[in-house]
């Protein structure tokens, strides 16, 4: 293998090259949202790298089981790396216990691996989606160091600022002119609703475009993926 | 050979007040010698892969005949820029790593893709420990009528794409290969295009040269051809009468 003299981890000289910058914005957006027996996991495919775009067509989620999917943004050598730890982990635990690992669970071991890297993070924004035991879509939104909470729609990534507040709005009526009630999405509604602010922050952040990846659980069919075409430009 | 240098925590424990602690003097933090850009496109018929002979120092042009294309398999090709001493420490990696399939005789090769996915993580083991391997390699390979074309940088950054470039080449030379990319594309052809980029890559990026290779992996396997110079035509308009900034528009 190489660097053999790294494998310890308490030595502690070590050489650097101390004016390197490890990370990297590879932009991305990530949505999840859950609804009465599905959810949503949207990701952008466009790698930006400053005014640059290397590639238009990159997969920034990962299909954990027929019931969990997670998508990230941020540094995409990250993105890769954390979705290699995760799934090897999950298949693991499926192999040993035979029995599927469910979205808490799913929660639980990706905060764990992210604060794990604490002082040296995976620069990446994670939403977690799937159903839970009773068939209830749900959502899970973290930050780079693991730190997330359940709720029932979240955005991640550099388009957060433009499409957070329109989901909020919409979904959970928050900030509206007068009090009203919550309604349940139909999977139509909510492909619709998601379909739409990918569009429209596709306008005004360069790093979201190209195409989305929407993957859809539900208990029938699984993990059903689409991509959704954005613009190029 | 590691620099091996202590830690603010070791320093700490052995300090002398009579003495000063100097750091050793650093050869390796930013690259040296230097390889540019380095373009790729996948054909129908296989892939292509190009890169200058050029091997810069700063911005002196040191080695003018270097060649940055290697062959990895029979079915599988490497192109590399940025640090080429670290370009040089891929191509031992890889030959170890080719070696020990050869040594168990079992007819197993790596594929481009199994090439690809080691480098990335290669690469990204590096960044990790803060000491890079300072390059952004393309790799191409044809196998069982499927054209492979990935990319890997110093960060460990890898991704699939018909159409590829590293350096400068993302810049003036990406745009010229997506205008040409179809699905048909036939090895021949996409020789032709990378030609042309490196025609403007010339023209345009300080740190090319006029003298190219170009490598591709088809069903016959990989072959990379002897460096050659590109026609290049100084008489255009804009060559010869550039425009000034005094001129109403720089458009």
């Amino acid at each position: 293998m190489y660097n053999k003299q790294h494998l310890d981890p308490h030595d502690d000289t070590s050489a650097q090259r101390p004016d390197f910058m490890p990370y990297q914005n590879n932009g991305g957006t990530v949505v999840a949202m859950g609804g009465e027996d599905y959810c949503i996991v949207a990701a952008t495919t466009r790698l930006g790298l400053g005014f640059a775009i290397p590639t238009r067509n990159v997969c920034r989620y990962a299909i954990l089981n027929d019931r969990v999917v997670l998508a990230t943004a941020g540094m995409y050598a990250d993105t890769v790396a954390l979705h290699k730890v995760v799934t090897a982990r999950v298949k693991v635990y499926q192999q040993q216990q035979e029995k599927p690992f469910g979205l808490f669970s799913a929660a639980q071991l990706l905060s764990n691996t992210l604060y794990y890297r604490r002082f040296f993070p995976y620069y990446t924004f994670n939403v977690l989606g799937g159903l839970d035991q009773d068939g209830q879509g749900f959502v899970y939104g973290f930050d780079a160091i693991g730190s997330g909470e359940k709720v029932k729609v979240v955005c991640n990534g550099t388009a957060q600022a433009l499409i957070q507040p329109i989901l909020d709005n919409q979904v959970e009526k928050k900030q509206q002119y007068e009090n009203k009630q919550i309604e349940k999405w139909s999977l139509q509604e909510a492909l619709d609703l998601v379909k739409d602010v990918f569009t429209s922050a596709g306008e005004r952040d360069i790093y979201t475009g190209d195409a989305v990846d929407i993957c859809t659980v539900t208990k029938q069919r699984g993990v059903v993926v689409e991509t959704f075409p954005l613009k190029k430009d | 050979m590691q620099l091996r240098i202590p830690s603010a925590a070791v320093k700490a424990q052995y300090v002398d007040p009579t003495q000063v602690v100097v750091d050793p003097v650093r050869h390796t933090t930013s690259p040296l010698v230097t390889g540019g850009s380095v373009v790729g496109i996948r054909c129908c018929d296989g892939v292509v892969i190009a890169a200058d002979t050029l091997a810069s120092y700063g911005s002196m042009a040191r080695f003018q005949n270097l060649s940055r294309l290697v062959k990895v398999t029979d079915n599988c090709l490497l192109g590399g820029g940025g640090e080429i001493s670290d370009f040089q420490e891929i191509q031992r990696l890889l030959e170890n790593l080719i070696t020990k399939d050869f040594c168990f005789n079992d007819e197993h090769t790596q594929s481009p893709r199994s090439v690809h996915q080691y480098l990335g993580r290669v690469l990204y083991a590096q960044r990790s420990r803060l000491n890079p391997l300072w390059n952004s390699l393309l790799v191409g390979g044809y196998t069982a009528g499927q054209s492979f074309l990935g990319m890997v940088d110093l960060y460990g950054t890898t991704f699939e794409s018909e159409v590829l470039a590293t350096g400068f080449g993302v810049l003036l030379g990406l745009p010229l290969l997506r205008k040409a990319y179809r699905p048909d594309l036939t090895v021949q052809e996409g020789i032709k295009v990378v030609e042309d980029v490196y025609r403007v890559l010339f023209y345009r990026d300080a740190r090319s040269i006029n003298r190219i290779q170009v490598a591709t992996a088809t069903e016959a396997g990989v072959t990379i051809s002897e460096p050659y110079s590109l026609e290049t035509k100084w008489d255009f308009k804009g060559f010869v009468n550039p425009r000034s900034p005094y001129d109403e528009s720089t458009w």
